[in-house]
């Protein structure tokens, strides 16, 4: 059945059709409504789960590190100052390799104190061992989660997972959204049944051990092969998730439309997608950032000649945007790549509209553009 | 046989390795332990071994009671009633860096026991000074000099911000009463949430031959330096009163953390104690 709702509702949606135990997270623009979402459905017992009203971010994280543990499925949901509190216990819950997920509302950071969107936090946690799913509508922030929760706890995975959705852009914005029956998606999710390592008085086993030097890397080097093998189960999910539903999310879309491309993530591709049909360019949806989809972006680039990346976020004192520099490293080893320009644009929640993207593609096209700008 | 397998890495006379083994006596092995970082983890956890025989689960230096409170949230969920939650760390992942998670845990009242056990200062990075040091203590942060006497605060009383959340039980125990120390702990898993401090000597950190921690911790006790109670539902009871109370000099002058100390000093710390032994008495409001 189709709702006008918003991302916030979009995402509570898809958590309580998906079943969670428990549920820990604490309020911050733009995130709030996904908790206050969840606290209603406990309260009226449309969802069954333990909703700890926990201290501080810091305490979410912790508290749902504990009860996947433990060995059910768990959620949390954060933004921003939010995410940024929670940047140790990231380490641990991907390192403990525990399936949990969670919704981020993409917000800038302080200071200055900002309460809008870019992406700065979450891409910030880039390299805490979780893997990164982008939404560019409420749809996909539904289907998303769910998914989610599949590739999580795949056994090949077992690596927690954020759902970032664009704070207000998503998160306080209605769409229309095709929600399934409760049972389908419930039969989709399937239930989670932990195999190996979680808390059991009956079969006790020390989990998080300190390890050695010589023990160390071995785990952090497993890790970064289950974040590899999870691409392939994200495309399964994702077909699986087709199939049944009739919707789709490719770690990298492409729409063919030119030698000219714009690059982009989350809710800004809706913009880009109509420059670039009225601009015979192509367009690059990146849906997945960690596991980073190199191959398909290399594949995807094979016919372009000049990719527009524009992103809402930097790395202060790298003089490009992370997905900018990202992609560079990407096609280094290629021959034939192409030439890209970054721009850096919406900071702090500053719109980037149709006719932005627009006057970014006349200034390649005409040749004035810098290889980075901010488009202040 | 212990629930804690020996070869462990801890220290010859290591006071906290006396107080789990005593811990895990009483609790039995239908418990989940949530450990914060510190010197219990390293050593008895070094992959591939672990000296734990009940289900145990890392946690960062400041987080284990929130840990704690997600898997009781988990047993709550999945319907068991029956396994104990225990969340455990030295003074400084309990009563420093870990506080805001303790204090949430108990306020949201989750069926967990935080265990705390006391060796008055960050061993595990060599012995520098937490909010639970004594004054007067010399550490590697606090050390004594033209300018300075060593550690310049009292020590934080922890148990009585404990006792604020109005819990069911809140206690203090030594390893050199182990039967108390048992009998607290067995009571701590009954009275969920629950806050248990254990003093537990350190022969490293305080200066002392590591055949003398059961003789310093009982010291401690007999001088006042540490206090063995409950509160049981806001009521202070059971104030242990040794035979003969000694004074703290003669706990003091058996560790090198303290021998920098003058006489004066050692009058403020002997009108500490005294004046902590007559609060005592005072329920909490």
């Amino acid at each position: 059945m189709k709702s006008v709702i918003t991302g916030s509702r979009a995402v509570a949606e898809a958590v309580r059709c998906s079943s969670p135990k428990v549920i820990a997270s604490y309020p911050i623009t733009p995130q709030t409504h996904i908790t206050e979402e969840l606290a209603q459905m406990v309260a009226s017992g449309d969802l069954r789960a333990e909703y700890v009203k926990v201290e501080s971010e810091f305490g979410a994280i912790s508290c749902v590190i504990g009860s996947s543990a433990a060995g059910v499925r768990s959620f949390t949901a954060s933004s921003s100052q939010g995410l940024a509190l929670m940047h140790e216990p990231l380490f641990a819950a991907s390192g403990m390799r525990l399936p949990i997920v969670m919704a981020v509302a993409n917000r800038a950071l302080s200071a200055p104190i900002n309460i809008w969107n870019d992406l700065q936090d979450s891409i910030s946690e880039r390299d805490t061992g979780w893997i990164q799913l982008y939404c560019e509508t409420n749809q996909e922030a539904f289907d998303t989660t769910v998914q989610a929760f599949s590739v999580s706890e795949n056994k090949e995975v077992l690596l927690p997972s954020m759902v970032c959705l664009d704070g207000f852009y998503l998160t306080h914005t209605v769409e229309p959204v095709d929600i399934p029956k409760t049972e389908e998606i419930s039969n989709f999710v399937g239930e989670y049944k932990p195999e190996h390592a979680y808390l059991d008085s009956k079969r006790p086993m020390t989990q998080g051990s300190f390890a050695y030097p010589e023990y160390y890397m071995q785990f952090r080097k497993q890790q970064e092969t289950a974040i590899q093998a999870s691409k392939e189960v994200i495309r399964k999910e994702d077909k699986r998730f087709g199939k049944e539903f009739g919707r789709s999310y490719p770690l990298v879309e492409k729409v063919e439309g030119g030698t000219d491309c714009i690059l982009t993530v989350g809710s800004l591709v809706g913009n880009a997608r109509i420059v670039a049909e009225k601009e015979k360019m192509s367009l690059i949806k990146l849906k997945c950032l960690r596991p980073f989809p190199a191959d398909e972006l290399i594949k995807a680039v094979d016919n372009v000649e000049r990719i527009i990346v524009i992103e809402k976020d930097t790395s202060i004192g790298l003089g490009s945007g992370v997905i900018a520099s990202e992609l560079r490293s990407a096609f280094y080893n290629t021959s034939d790549k192409p030439d890209i320009y970054n721009f850096i644009a919406g900071l702090g929640g500053r719109d980037v509209t149709v006719s932005d993207v627009k006057s970014m593609v006349a200034r390649v096209r005409s040749g004035k553009a810098d290889h980075v700008e901010w488009w202040m | 046989m212990s629930l804690l397998a020996p070869g462990h890495r801890t220290c010859s006379g290591c006071g906290p390795a006396i107080a789990i083994r005593n811990i895990l006596e009483a609790t039995g092995d239908d418990i989940i332990i949530a450990n914060a970082t510190g010197c219990l983890e390293v050593t008895t956890t070094p992959y591939p071994e672990t000296s734990w025989k009940v289900p145990w689960v890392h946690c960062l230096f400041e987080n284990a009671a929130a840990v704690a409170s997600g898997i009781e949230s988990a047993m709550k969920a999945i319907g068991n009633t029956k396994t104990k939650v225990i969340a455990l760390g030295g003074d400084g992942g309990m009563l420093d860096i870990g506080f805001q998670c303790v204090s949430g845990a108990l306020e949201r009242g989750h069926k967990i026991s935080v265990i705390c056990y006391d060796n008055e200062a960050y061993m595990n990075t060599g012995v520098q000074r937490s909010g639970s040091t004594p004054y007067g203590a010399s550490t590697t942060t606090s050390p004594p000099g033209k300018m300075s006497i060593g550690n310049d605060t009292f020590k934080k009383d922890v148990v009585a911000i404990a006792a604020a959340h109005h819990i069911p039980y809140v206690a203090t125990a030594s390893i050199a009463y182990p039967a108390d120390l048992k009998a607290k702990v067995k009571k701590a898993l009954e009275l969920q949430p629950s806050f248990l401090q254990i003093h537990s000597p350190c022969p490293v950190g305080w200066g002392f031959d590591s055949s003398k921690t059961i003789e310093i911790a009982k010291l401690a006790v007999d001088s006042g330096a540490w206090n063995l109670f409950e509160i049981e539902n806001n009521q202070v009871k059971n104030i242990f009163k040794p035979k003969e109370t000694k004074p703290v000099a003669e706990y003091l002058k058996t560790q090198k953390r303290f021998k920098h100390l003058k006489p004066e000093d050692i009058a403020k710390i002997q009108s500490w104690i005294d004046d902590k032994k007559k609060q005592l008495v005072c329920n909490i409001p």
